[in-house]
């Protein structure tokens, strides 16, 4: 493989790095916390808002429904708006992220339901405040499970980002279409798919160890 | 210290209504252990998570240290419960914290700083006895370790009042005898008011020193210790008493007793007593002076509330108007006698 080739998978690893970097904090950051809403609103949890609960679990289900494809298409005026364009991998982590924040806030809030019921009315006898057993007692006791969503999602957003890619978002999947598929360069495909199998395995790793070191049960 | 004033709880639930709680009223005094003792559903979990208001009573107050919990504000609820220490029959520690962690748990969230929180938790440490396991994780523990935890723990706040809700259900015997003196231990040091609940007599007859039974959510007899044990008032408590003593029900004695005196039958006691040097003499004097034969049926000797505390079943074989004479001479020397049934 030419030297050209090595710069194009270099270049392209970071862009995919960057949209899966971007879109997986984003996704932490307001799917976790729309995942600790949804759990305690929960009927028998601290803040239980049954008619929210179910309102919020609905809306949740609906976005993960939609395929991605389908997603990144249908938000292009939205993209437009947050992004400034619709295409580039800039452009990408607005349906990237999207995709994945309900996805994130599922899986953490079935981290959260994980956490013992006693474990919470202990820290009301101690006289915590709501937002103080979140902070102290959900998600410090959900931490493995949070890390191993957030370890499944960012696996799941280099295979969505490589769709992202293929309508001009850039990044590995990109590469691998417009030279593996449509120049017919078996050698350029191949290796971005040896790349993204590293990239994977790596981020599985990383997360698992993370997991394992938090986790004491 | 605590005073529970006509408690109800009614709990609504879509297979209809349950009344956990029947206007239940109850005083702990300050510095006492008190024991609620009662079957499974009896309400004594209910009752005791009513004491921090974990559960909120339907009607009636709840007064601990002088405040009346059901009167006060969300955030003045919070600062009373700080007094108000629990502790679990499943322990309920932080999987993920250390020891250090979780006995912290209660003056983080008071805001405590942390070398306030170092200084608090050293002695604790030092009282329930892990000073080395402080960086050790729950699950690296025993359930009596798990459970010395959380009494730490609950004491991190310095409350007055502890709570312990089936603490040692979940313990082998031993384990659970260590926990007992612990928090007898801890009552007689630092001079905490403990209201415990439980199924196990074994834990009233050790440790507390007065005790009430739930049934159906409402109070059926409460008493010091001694004195539930030595004359329990009703058909329900002197059925845990007889199974805490380990005295066979009369049904399971060896066959032909009856509850009613027919033609030629002669009476078969239950005697309690209190100290253990008396009753041979008093009964060998009885036997005498009425010319009747006791033959014992059963015998208990029993430690509780610290004294030693004797259960008899007897046979008493000879004429009737003697063996009601030979009773009432037992009474008159302080023995406890019911006539448990007859034998022919
Ligand atoms: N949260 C609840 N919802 C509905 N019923 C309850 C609830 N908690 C307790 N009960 C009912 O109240 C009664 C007393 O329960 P509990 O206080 O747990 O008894 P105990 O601790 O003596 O076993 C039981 O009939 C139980 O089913
Ligand atoms: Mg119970």
């Amino acid at each position: 493989m030419s030297a050209e080739s090595w710069v194009l998978i270099w270049e392209s690893l970071l862009e995919t790095i960057y949209m899966v970097a971007v879109s997986g904090a984003i996704s932490a950051l307001v799917g976790i916390p729309l995942g600790v809403l949804v759990h305690i609103t929960r009927p028998d949890q601290i803040l239980a808002r049954p008619v929210l609960h179910r309102v919020l679990g609905v809306v949740v289900n609906a976005a993960r429904s939609v395929p991605f494809i389908i997603l990144m298409v249908a938000i292009i005026p939205l993209t437009r708006l947050l992004a400034g364009t619709s295409i580039g991998t800039t452009a990408a982590i607005v349906p990237l992220s999207i995709a994945s924040i309900p996805f994130v806030a599922r899986i953490a809030e079935g981290a959260l339901n994980e956490v013992p019921g006693g474990l919470i009315e202990a820290a009301e006898a101690m006289g915590a405040t709501p937002f103080q057993i979140i902070t102290r007692v959900l998600l410090p006791e959900a931490l493995p499970g949070l890390i191993h969503g957030m370890t499944l999602t960012l696996v799941t957003l280099v295979s969505y980002s490589a769709m992202a890619g293929a309508i001009g978002g850039g990044g590995l999947g990109d590469l691998g279409i417009r030279y593996g598929y449509q120049r017919f360069d078996p050698v350029i495909m191949l290796a971005t798919v040896v790349v993204l199998v590293v990239v994977v395995q790596l981020i599985q790793s990383a997360g698992e160890k993370l997991q394992a070191r938090c986790e004491h049960k | 210290m605590i005073r529970f004033e006509k408690v109800s709880k009614v709990f609504r639930g879509s297979s209809g209504t349950v009344k956990a709680l029947d206007d239940v009223s109850l005083w702990i005094p300050e510095g006492s252990i008190y024991g609620v003792i009662g079957s499974s559903g009896a309400g004594k979990s209910t009752l005791i998570r009513c004491a921090n208001l974990l559960e909120r009573p339907t009607a009636g107050r709840v007064v601990v240290d002088g405040r009346d919990l059901v009167q006060l504000s969300p955030a003045d609820l919070r600062n009373a419960r700080r007094d108000i220490g629990m502790i679990f029959q499943y322990f309920n520690l932080l999987a993920n914290s250390t020891v250090y962690e979780n006995i912290a748990l209660p003056l983080k969230l008071a805001g405590e700083k942390a070398a306030r929180i170092e200084e608090t938790i050293a002695p604790l440490l030092e009282l329930v006895g892990l000073e080395d396991k402080r960086d050790s994780y729950p699950s690296q523990l025993s359930g009596g370790q798990k459970q010395r935890v959380a009494i730490a723990r609950a004491l991190a706040s310095q409350p007055k009042v502890l709570l312990c809700d089936e603490a040692t259900s979940a313990l082998d015997p031993k384990t659970t005898v260590s926990i007992l003196n612990l928090l007898r231990d801890i009552n007689r040091k630092l001079g905490l008011t403990i209201l415990l609940i439980t199924h196990e007599m074994e834990v009233v007859k050790s440790i507390c020193d007065q005790v009430a039974i739930l049934s159906d959510g409402q109070v059926v007899e409460h008493n010091d210790v001694e004195s539930f044990f030595l004359n329990p008032q009703t058909d329900l408590a002197r059925e845990f008493v007889r199974a805490a003593v380990h005295e066979k029900p009369i049904e399971d004695l060896p066959a032909g007793i009856q509850k009613e005196q027919t033609e030629g039958s002669h009476p078969v006691l239950h005697i309690t007593f209190l100290g253990n040097s008396t009753v041979q003499p008093l009964i060998t004097q009885a036997a005498r002076q009425f010319n009747l034969d006791f033959s014992i049926i059963q015998a208990d000797m029993e430690t509780v509330h610290g004294k030693t505390m004797g259960f008899l079943t007897v046979e008493v074989v000879g004429d009737e108007l003697n063996a009601k004479s030979a009773q009432a001479f037992l009474r008159k020397h302080d023995l406890q006698v019911e006539v448990a049934g007859y034998v022919c």
